[in-house]
């Protein structure tokens, strides 16, 4: 599978009272042509910033370093209205508030043609059979009419699917869905999932699946990386990772899962709370929570290495590596 | 970890929105909204529609040529002269009626100047931020440093007396309500997620502005802008009243009240032309405050409940 995103060294520093600090630091990743690809952690561990610089759209001030190709055009070099030509056209963002992403007083046709008008050209009629047939395939019932309704007219879930049609509506052929099921109920999330695959599926569309529920994460991802505090924690295939962890932090968040089998067994959470961006401990950020901490884990910042003993690809930024044994 | 089990894709049980949207558009287009049917915002429609007719047909409807000289002056109202005369002999009627087609139009006028110059510099402020942000805000402070009408005649009796000045008078003191206005409803939307999502499908700032922000901002601007038309008048025949606007022998009803200040006892030369302006400001704060209930009925709500 060739890689259509290619982000290398990605480093986004955001300005504090204390100066700069990495809320980003120093991430590599690949999305495959027509892949889903998962990137999970906590909140605060830099997971919407890697989006959103994908875009050119951090908050003002903020530093950005690496570089991220699609198709060979770096991203971040973007300015103007050649970035804005990428924006939409190239990549696309479900953002996690399905009610607050659609705007309030502008029917669902106007927010459904406007941008696909200027980026594909097309006429205002042409524009109106596709955004029709947009919303028939996210499954809006009566989507003519639909076209002339107001966003409040529409359930929480219909406005998730819509502002999904609305993210495709030019075609992009990256999808970037950040926490797209998190203010839904679990039938409704159900649903926007299955969308969300069968549409990759069909239109060979390259998806960024952006949570913190690994339920989501192995329900739609190819692969999953884990971020923490900015820093690629560990990265592999979905099925093994989730099975058969290797981060003791990735353990942590499986730990925390409810799980159907488990009964009453009691969640186990992981101690502490992820450090804000102005304390992100020295060595392994995750050491101060970490239950197999060594002295080292203090010393050196791990980076993210091929972990031992994996046939396929896995990175892993964990020197110690104390779930060796029981994978 | 076991594959989360997908339900088959079907669409999902929902309430049809077209069914309610059709009742509402019918109800939009075919009945008249609850707040004009309000006895104060009828009566408000209904003065200033007459106003606006007898501005553009005061030619016709006044007995004689508001300019026109006789020798009967300061003659009490009577069958010849409904309003009496002033102190030149002439129509105090005829003098009332043409008044509207100066106050009337210029109000309006510079309602729209203040509100399309207040409303550029507000939304700059509020889009760009920042030192742009700093500098046209604590421009539009220092405007509202002074009392109104303070600042209105020093700025007509700089630019010399004359209607014209008088108009750029009062549009100098009233833009910057408008700039506040319209940069703290800019910065309220500017960093709504529906416009970051537009900013993300390639919308450029200036198309963010026009088709994300504008709707959010036109009906508190339209509602300040209808309630600002009475002010508008009072502060337009106040400046004319000091003598710093229409000059003389224009018909203009702050004038004409100035001129009844003079002849005190033939009470008619002043008290006619002060209803003209009475009625027009009244009537036009109703209508200002019906459109408030139809366009922005947060501020309504709030409004009545205080």
């Amino acid at each position: 599978m060739s890689a259509l995103l290619e982000v290398e060294n990605l480093t986004v520093a955001l300005p504090t009272r204390a100066g700069y600090r990495n809320a980003v630091d120093d991430l590599s990743l690949t999305v495959g042509l027509g892949e889903v690809v998962g990137i999970a952690g906590e909140s605060g561990s830099g997971k919407t910033m890697t989006a959103l610089s994908l875009f050119g759209l951090l908050p003002n001030g903020a530093r950005v370093t690496g570089s991220a190709r699609l198709d060979g055009t770096d991203l971040l070099a973007l300015r103007g209205r050649r970035l804005r030509d990428v924006r939409g056209r190239q990549v696309a963002m479900v953002s996690q508030d399905p009610s607050a992403s659609l705007h309030p007083i502008l029917t669902i046709g106007t927010q459904l043609t406007e941008h696909m008008r200027h980026h594909l050209g097309v006429s205002k009629s042409e524009a109106a059979t596709r955004a029709a047939a947009l919303l028939d395939t996210v499954r809006i019932p009566d989507p003519e009419q639909a076209l002339g309704a107001y966003p409040g007219q529409f359930s929480g879930g219909m406005r998730q699917r819509i502002a999904i049609a609305v993210a495709l509506a030019a075609e992009p052929r990256l999808l970037v869905a950040d926490e797209p099921t998190t203010a839904l109920d679990v039938t409704v999330q159900a649903g926007i999932l299955r969308l969300l695959d069968r549409l990759c599926r069909e239109r060979d569309l390259s998806v960024i699946v952006i949570t913190h529920d690994l339920g989501v994460m192995s329900a739609l991802a190819r692969r999953v990386y884990v971020m923490y505090a900015g820093r690629l924690a560990e990265a592999g295939d979905t099925s093994r990772l989730l099975t058969r962890p290797r981060h003791p932090y990735t353990r942590g968040l499986l730990d925390a899962l409810p799980h159907p089998e488990a009964g009453q067994a009691a969640l186990v959470p992981i101690g502490g709370t992820p450090p804000s961006l102005g304390a992100v401990p020295g060595g392994c950020p995750f050491h101060p929570r970490c239950a197999y901490a060594e002295a080292s884990c203090q010393e050196t910042r791990p980076a993210a290495v091929q972990a031992s003993g994996e046939t396929g690809p896995h990175l892993l930024a964990c020197p110690p590596d104390p779930l060796r044994e029981l994978s | 970890m076991t594959q989360l089990p997908l339900p088959p894709d079907l669409p999902l049980p929902s309430a049809t929105p077209s069914l309610a949207g059709e009742a509402l558009r019918r109800r939009r287009w075919l009945r008249v909204p609850a707040a004009w049917r309000q006895p104060l915002a009828a009566v408000g429609l209904a003065v200033v529609g007459a106003w606006v007719v007898i501005a553009v047909f005061a030619p016709l409807i006044g007995p004689s040529n508001p300019l026109a000289q006789s020798y009967g002056i300061l003659a009490a109202p009577s069958s010849a002269h409904w309003f009496g005369t002033d102190e030149l002999g002439r129509d105090v009627l005829s003098r009332v009626l043409s008044g509207a087609r100066i106050t009337l139009p210029l109000s309006v006028l510079l309602v729209v100047l203040a509100m399309l110059i207040g409303a550029v510099i507000g939304a700059l402020a509020g889009f760009f931020g920042g030192w742009v942000d700093n500098v046209l805000m604590r421009l539009a402070d220092l405007f509202f440093a002074f009392p109104g009408i303070i600042l209105a005649m020093a700025v007509a009796a700089a630019l010399g007396p004359q209607l014209r000045n008088a108009v750029i008078a009062v549009v100098a003191v009233s833009w910057p309500s408008y700039a506040r206005l319209v940069r703290s409803l800019v910065l309220a939307a500017r960093n709504a997620p529906y416009v970051t999502a537009s900013r993300m499908l390639g919308a450029s700032g200036w198309r963010v502005m026009l088709t994300e922000i504008r709707p959010n901002i036109s009906g508190p601007v339209l509602v300040l802008g209808a309630l600002d038309i009475g002010n508008a008048v009072l502060l337009l025949s106040g400046l004319s009243f000091l003598g710093l606007g229409a000059q003389p022998p224009t018909a203009e009803w702050g004038a004409m009240v100035a001129e009844g200040t003079l002849n005190f006892n033939d009470w008619w030369v002043g008290t006619f032309p002060g209803l003209a302006i009475l009625t027009v400001v009244l009537a036009f704060n109703f209508i200002g405050d019906a459109l408030r209930d139809v366009l922005d009925p947060r501020t309504a709500r709030a409004v009545r409940l205080s």
